[in-house]
């Protein structure tokens, strides 16, 4: 075995990257996510069964127990198949969002991760990077998700599937941020399954996703309270709207702000020189 | 700055130099004080034994960790302020294997040239002419699962050789390698110094991995005991060779050879 790495005796190297250079940084973490999802197809078919069998099974069965009265964004009644869609869509962006904290943590324990935080490139742009692979991933499976509902009766107008793009980008962004700031909080693979009962299911069920927000008021004043503090309620919401080609301003302004928020832990919590992986140095574990 | 004489005599600022770098995990002080220069187009061993903190070390060296007292420079450059052109300086093959299984030997290279800035295309030719030189062509679309350890470790090197670093640190790279899979890296890795001038910082806990010219740094416990030429920490110590002097100084009986493990 014989290596030579360069031309010649230790070579000059320029300062800086050039916007081109950022840009394959950025298209080599697309790539490479893209890869794993493609390698793992049976996660692919999870993330459409499950909102699916919502779709066919859940759907179906309480649409006569459940009436929906006509609520902004809908112009009339609407079956309860159509009205937990955009729900529905964000279960997937949050799972997924959950998936990517999830493989960040399998990623560091194989060290895969260290391959990413070695990068010359600024730790805030390798996460960035991270991130949109993640979103871009889960908004393929929402429009795999929103073709097959088409064919289930779920007809949203199709100017809505355009609008519905940046609406499903920002909430992506944001549920992925908290799944990487999760994830920067979790020290085992094994812990994940908190992550499924502690948050997952909690901000999925206390929200707008399978019920109005008024019925849930009508029902309980403080799950109505805990709803409206949920960011995922305003995630759903502002699909919802997107879908019928309607922006929801209020949840607009409040999806970027949680993702700023998120995603601005997130990366102070990989950051070695301040943030938890820091503390957990402080403690013993491993990063 | 600390600047050093190349193996060619010309004045070079340190390929690495680490100076008074301390580290804790809690209460569990694990390096203190660590100060040391690497010359540029050096063989430089880091001797150890496990635990003696030289994983922490390579952790805080390519900014895994912060360093949170004391400075390191690799080439000039503050790992802790400029870690973006300290660490495009720097290549690094893990102790742990850090290949995704899932992808193929050519998916997992042009990820690394990826995160370096480096085309598709510039990063193709570079590949192929890496594997080449390690006979690895045929393996290019293969799925890293299915190489054998001695091939991963090698595709490793040749990742960290990909984006052209003049300095290499290899964190005990041959462990769990069979004999010859070990005396190859390791005769390979000593080439590059002198083929292409590249400063290589090798961690090992296997003494007869180091050789009289090499210049070794010797920890224990986290404190530097002996910096120099292998010759000279022989000689000071009043030792007959290397494993000797390694002896006396972190007062082991034991000391790991190749195969060994502690």
């Amino acid at each position: 075995m014989t290596l030579q790495s360069a031309t010649g005796p230790v070579p000059t190297i320029e300062r800086g990257f050039s916007a081109r250079q950022y840009l394959v940084c950025l298209k080599g973490i697309l790539i490479r996510e893209g890869l794993r999802f493609l390698n793992q197809r049976e996660r692919f078919i999870s993330s459409l069964v499950r909102p699916l069998l919502w779709l066919f099974v859940f759907a179906a069965g309480f649409r006569q127990v459940l009436g929906v009265s006509i609520i902004p964004p809908y112009k009339t009644y609407v079956l309860y198949e159509v009205y937990i869609t955009p729900g529905l869509c964000g279960m997937i962006l949050l799972f997924s969002g959950m998936q990517s904290s999830l493989s960040m943590v399998y990623d560091r324990e194989m060290g895969n991760m260290r391959t990413l935080l070695v990068s010359p490139f600024p730790r805030w742009f390798l996460l960035v990077s991270k991130l949109l692979a993640g979103v871009t991933v889960s908004i393929m499976q929402v429009y795999a998700f929103l073709a097959i509902a088409w064919f289930w009766g779920v007809k949203p107008p199709w100017t809505g599937y355009f609008m519905v793009l940046p609406a499903l980008f920002l909430s992506g962004m944001m549920l992925c941020s908290l799944g990487m700031l999760l994830s920067s909080m979790i020290k085992q693979l094994e812990n994940f399954a908190g992550i499924m009962n502690f948050v997952i299911f909690p901000m999925y069920f206390a929200s707008p996703a399978l019920y109005p927000l008024w019925r849930i008021q009508e029902s309980s004043p403080l799950l109505h309270k805990i709803c409206l503090a949920n960011p995922f309620t305003y995630a759903v919401e502002l699909i919802r709207f997107a879908l019928y080609g309607q922006v929801d301003w209020g949840s607009l302004m409040l999806v970027v702000a949680f993702t700023i928020v998120f995603l601005g832990g997130a990366v102070l919590a990989y950051d070695p020189s301040i943030g938890l992986l820091s503390r957990k140095q402080d403690t013993g574990g491993n990063a | 700055m600390q600047h050093v004489k190349a193996n060619d005599g010309v004045s070079l600022p340190a390929a690495l130099d680490v100076s008074g770098v301390n580290h804790s995990y809690g209460q569990k002080q694990v390096l203190s004080d660590i100060s040391f220069s690497i010359a540029p187009q050096r063989f430089t061993v880091l001797l150890g034994l496990n635990g003696a903190g030289k994983t922490t070390l390579f952790s805080l060296i390519s900014h895994l960790y912060n360093t949170r007292h004391g400075t390191i420079r690799i080439f000039g450059h503050d790992v802790g302020r400029e870690p973006g052109e300290a660490l495009r300086r720097l290549g690094i093959v893990f102790q742990a294997r850090t290949l995704d299984l899932d992808l193929s030997v050519y998916q997992n290279l042009s990820y690394h040239a990826s995160l370096h800035g480096i085309g598709r295309r510039e990063a193709l030719s570079r590949i192929k002419s890496l594997l080449a030189q390690i006979d690895m062509s045929e393996r290019l679309y293969d799925k890293a699962r299915s190489l054998s350890g001695g091939q991963m470790r090698r595709i490793e090197i040749a990742r960290a050789l990909l984006h052209r670093p003049p300095l290499l640190l290899l964190d005990e790279a041959t462990v769990g390698l069979d004999i010859r899979s070990r005396a190859e890296i390791l005769a390979t890795i000593r080439k590059l110094v002198i083929t292409d001038g590249i400063s290589v910082f090798w961690a090992t806990h296997l003494i007869d991995e180091v050789e009289e010219t090499d210049h070794v740094i010797i920890l224990d416990k986290g404190r530097v005991l002996a910096d120099g030429r292998v010759d000279d920490v022989v000689r000071s110590c009043g030792a007959s060779s290397i494993r000797e002097a390694f002896a006396t100084l972190t007062g082991v009986a034991s000391v790991p050879a190749g195969g060994e493990s502690r």
